[in-house]
């Protein structure tokens, strides 16, 4: 159980600073997933958190206490590696018993520990096998397990489904789910795969260049996210975001069309975002947006439409109804729905 | 295990045919000569020999000399190995902390290998000479009697320590690339779970080196049996006394000095049959302890 503090939390490495000043209060109990593409530095915020990078300023705090200048060992964290690092030279028991038997467990304890672990995980048959002996899926039950025995008072996870595939990855990720639940600690969880972090989080970090562009719910992120990255990150297929002029109540899209928006004020050049989801098929009238149709991807009960605003070389995604008529080459008109527009700034990128 | 099939028959040969000829030339060629000669008895002359079956034999064993080399090499061996294996692991596990200069270390710490064991003796003697040694006077300031050249136990630390300086090179360099074959994550695993830096270091690090460790025992051993040849006849000639009279050494002193052949050759196929042995009993026995990736 613990309570942790970020404040203003900064890395430099050789004068180049990558992570820039992040700050957020992650209450006792909270699943919090940071989430951005590779190179974002959510990899590193984890790593400052569990003592293996030195921080260049700010604090972190767990339970009330300055853990900066702490070892690992002494910020009772666990930790789950992308890779696993399961000793390799020692069985699943002795992997799992590693950090117990550090910590002067008594031996009965100990096993009792990993026998718990060991039958929450489905690992018992494994115990006595060596970890080249199992199978990805596997090893990777033996890392949490290896995480979980010590019940540390904050998990940290760092891409720990990426080795996985696909269908491992969806069972692996509603186990995590029910363990988050059943031990309710607090656990920070970095992915670049946004339906993990939307299906798992109780608060997202949205990372971008080592900037935390947003921090709230998967709900809130989805339906107001705060900067025009955080709109095309979050969201598949991705958010279609246009440079239009802003007119008194009217939006002047690529290619000419006039978009009658009610209530915007004359901004200039903005950013407007449009998910496909919101875009509906409508009549051709003065308020729809005209679509050339490039090509359709059917999934069954959705089908993707990309295409182009006509006039433009805009591109346009539409999420289409599994019985949707429309065909490659066709012109239709599309209409957002009430109230479903996202405005951006054409310089900072944030919200308006 | 996978079959490679070569679609010219005879580039293959060609291609073996270097090796396999200085092998059987400098090794197959004179063993077997050593074999035969360790059966005949040669005349003072060197000009007839005759059979005399395992005589020879049974005369290096009645031999107290060749049981004190026997005990020799035995000290000696062991505590080259010991240090330059110790020393080495030592040396590789302290540049890897390094941040800064671990190439010029490393580069440094790979010098002494390339210095012939002959030569290496001569500094040695050098510096510990006790009449003209650089370091034998101070030795003495400090109120040690140091004379090698009367005290066996001195003479022997002499060799041991030229030879394990040599040898250390070696091993750093294998450590450090089995150090570096090491992934982080392991180490950074074993922090979060609470190990400290000596505990991780026994626990992990040590156990996944056993490779590089197990191989380098096997190397080391041979070399101290064999390859510090250089090094005592430069430093001690085997003195004072016999105390530092290994078995090759005596194998060289019996046959090239006193040309008694017939021993000398009984002696160097003991000696082969003793190594043989050796290295057979560290992979059947030792191996089995060691874990690979």
């Amino acid at each position: 159980m613990a309570h942790i503090l970020l404040k203003d939390l900064r890395k430099s490495y050789a004068g180049q600073e990558v992570i820039h000043g992040i700050t957020m209060d992650i209450p006792n109990g909270e699943f919090v997933v940071i989430v951005g593409p590779s190179g974002c530095g959510k990899s590193t915020l984890l790593r400052m958190v569990a003592g293996l990078e030195g921080i260049s300023a700010g604090t972190i705090e767990i339970d009330g206490r300055v853990v900066n200048d702490l070892e690992p060992r002494q910020r009772d964290i666990a930790m789950v590696f992308q890779n696993y690092a399961l000793y390799p030279h020692m069985s699943v028991r002795e992997n799992m018993a590693y950090g117990l038997k550090i910590a002067k467990m008594p031996k009965a304890e100990i096993d009792a520990a990993v026998t718990r672990a060991a039958k929450m995980l489905e690992l018992e048959p494994y115990l006595d096998r060596k970890p080249r002996a199992l199978s990805g899926g596997q090893r990777q039950r033996v890392a949490m397990g290896r995480a979980l025995v010590r019940t540390p008072s904050a998990f940290l996870l760092d891409e720990p489904l990426s080795n996985l595939d696909a269908k491992l990855r969806v069972q692996m990720r509603m186990q995590i789910k029910d363990m988050h639940l059943n031990t309710g600690q607090t656990t920070l969880y970095v992915t670049h795969d946004q339906v993990e972090a939307m299906t798992l989080a109780d608060r997202l970090i949205v990372m971008n260049k080592g900037i935390a562009d947003q921090i709230a719910t998967p709900h809130e992120v989805y339906e107001t996210p705060a900067t025009e990255f955080v709109a095309g990150f979050i969201g598949s297929p991705a958010m279609n975001i246009f440079t239009v002029t802003a007119e008194a109540g009217m939006a002047v899209l690529p290619g000419g069309h006039r978009l009658p928006l009610p209530g915007l004020a004359a901004h200039g050049k903005v950013r407007l975002g449009l998910r496909p989801e919101d875009l509906e098929i409508v009549d051709a009238s003065t308020a729809a947006i005209p679509v050339v149709l490039r090509s359709i991807e059917w999934l069954g009960a959705d089908a993707f439409g990309y295409g182009m605003i006509d006039g433009s070389d805009a591109l346009v995604t539409l999420r289409l109804a599994g019985s949707t008529g429309a065909k490659r080459g066709d012109r239709v008109h599309v209409a957002p729905k009430e109230g479903r527009l996202h405005l951006f700034s054409a310089e900072s990128g944030k919200r308006m | 295990m996978r079959r490679t099939v070569f679609p010219n028959k005879v580039l293959p040969w060609v291609l073996l045919a270097p090796q396999l000829a200085i092998t059987l030339i400098f090794f197959y060629w004179p063993a077997a000569q050593a074999f035969r000669q360790s059966v005949l008895r040669e005349d003072p002359f060197g000009l007839s020999s005759k059979y005399v079956g395992l005589e020879n034999f049974r005369k290096v064993f009645a031999d107290p000399a060749y049981l004190n080399a026997m005990q020799v090499t035995v000290v000696f061996s062991l505590l080259v190995a010991f240090f330059a294996l110790g020393i080495a692991l030592f040396l590789a596990v302290q540049v890897e902390k390094l941040v800064r200069g671990k190439g010029f270390y490393r580069t440094m710490m790979i010098w002494p290998y390339a210095v012939a064991p002959a030569i290496a003796g001569m500094l040695w003697l050098f510096m510990f000479n006790p009449s003209f040694g650089t370091l034998a006077y101070p030795l003495r300031l400090m109120g040690i009697d140091w004379n090698p050249l009367l005290n066996g136990d001195q003479a022997m630390a002499l060799v041991v320590a030229a030879a394990t300086w040599k040898q250390i090179s070696y091993n750093f360099l294998f450590f450090v690339a089995g150090l570096q074959a090491i992934p982080r994550s392991l180490l950074e695993a074993a922090a979060i779970d609470g190990a400290n830096r000596r505990h991780a270091f026994w626990t992990i690090v040590f156990p996944l080196l056993a490779p590089t460790t197990f191989f380098l025992l096997v190397v080391n051993t041979v070399y101290a049996l064999f390859d510090t040849f250089g090094i005592i006849h430069a430093v001690t000639s085997g003195g004072p006394g016999k105390s530092t009279e290994t078995l090759v050494y005596k194998v060289y002193n019996d046959g090239f000095v006193n040309l008694i052949m017939g021993s000398s050759a009984a002696q160097s196929v003991i000696l082969m049959v003793i190594v043989i042995a050796l290295t057979a009993f560290q992979f059947r026995f030792i191996e089995k302890r060691v874990h690979y990736g």
